[in-house]
């Protein structure tokens, strides 16, 4: 069995409650991961851990990270929607680890369209 | 599909998509016997009977972004290749069963790969999903709940960033006791 302990997952929920009460709100930006069979064969789970990663190392609360399907654009895996609050969607294409630290860093928390990766601006 | 743990990140998904609430993960490996055997089973809304025989069809899709399918085609492909096979049961209102072996020392046969980031994968995309990972190796037995997990946050989302860490430490602590490596 595993050996998550009862009072790690007790000191974690201490810790979130206090940066929680901080934030009060909804998240400011959504970020998708498109998970479909052609994205995952191409790379999107790496993808989706750096991102998750840069998240924790940077102790950001308001990036909020999903996954969705094949949106029918296979060939332009793996694709990651980013959608800042108040803006249109971005939808950048043929991500890889280090473009998705890129766009974390510049795009997410700098408020900076990396235009050299996108695919679109807009709704799916 | 370079390895197994991306076959299951792939197959769950068709759960997920198939308004599945709780997805077991089920892997049982057993040398001597040499077989391997995944199983990936959910509480979805099942596959129609004239349609089963027809999921490993690359061919057919119930999508209408693209004209292809081909998650169970492929894992069915990489069973084959080392004289396993793959077999889906469904029951429409009540869900799936994904069954696929394997020859365990076929030189072809895949290997697990990176199980921890499979797990979250899935966790972050779909936190409202109960997981359950069982994996069965020379008497051992590792397992992840997810539903447990959310009982003891007691509120916490799963996905936070700090929990998901806990669980992809463990999930790597827990296969590195059934003699698997992470860099």
């Amino acid at each position: 069995m595993t050996k998550i302990k009862v009072e790690d997952l007790k000191r974690i929920k201490e810790e979130v409650q206090k940066a929680t009460s901080l934030r009060e709100g909804g998240k400011r930006v959504k970020t998708t991961v498109h998970m479909g069979t052609c994205g995952i064969a191409s790379g999107a789970r790496k993808v989706l851990n750096s991102l998750v990663s840069a998240i924790e190392e940077e102790g950001v609360q308001d990036v909020m990270v999903t996954t969705s399907g094949c949106i029918g654009i296979c060939s332009k895996e793996p694709l990651v929607t980013v959608e800042v609050l108040g803006e249109d969607p971005i939808t950048y294409q043929s991500m890889d680890e280090n473009k998705m630290r890129q766009v974390f860093r510049r795009h997410i928390i700098g408020g900076e369209v990396q235009r050299q990766f996108a695919l679109a601006k807009g709704l799916e | 599909m370079q390895d197994l743990s991306l076959h299951i990140l792939d197959i769950v998904e068709n759960s997920i998509a198939s308004k599945a609430s709780q997805v077991a993960i089920r892997i049982t490996e057993d040398p001597e016997e040499d077989q391997m055997i995944l199983e990936i089973e959910d509480d979805g809304v099942g596959i129609p009977p004239e349609l089963v025989e027809r999921v490993v069809d690359p061919f057919f899709t119930t999508r209408t972004t693209r004209k292809v399918g081909l998650g169970l085609s492929l894992l069915q492909q990489a069973a084959r290749l080392c004289e396993g096979d793959l077999h889906v049961r469904s029951t429409q209102g009540e869900g799936t069963l994904v069954r696929a072996s394997f020859r365990y020392h076929h030189i072809d046969r895949k290997p697990l790969g990176d199980i921890p980031s499979t797990l979250v994968a899935l966790i972050v995309g779909n936190p409202s999903v109960d997981l359950q990972y069982v994996h069965c190796k020379a008497g051992k037995t590792f397992c992840v709940d997810t539903a447990q997990f959310k009982r003891e946050l007691e509120g916490i989302p799963i996905d936070h960033p700090q929990a998901i860490r806990l669980i992809r430490e463990e999930t790597r602590r827990g296969l590195e006791e059934l003699g698997y490596l992470f860099a």
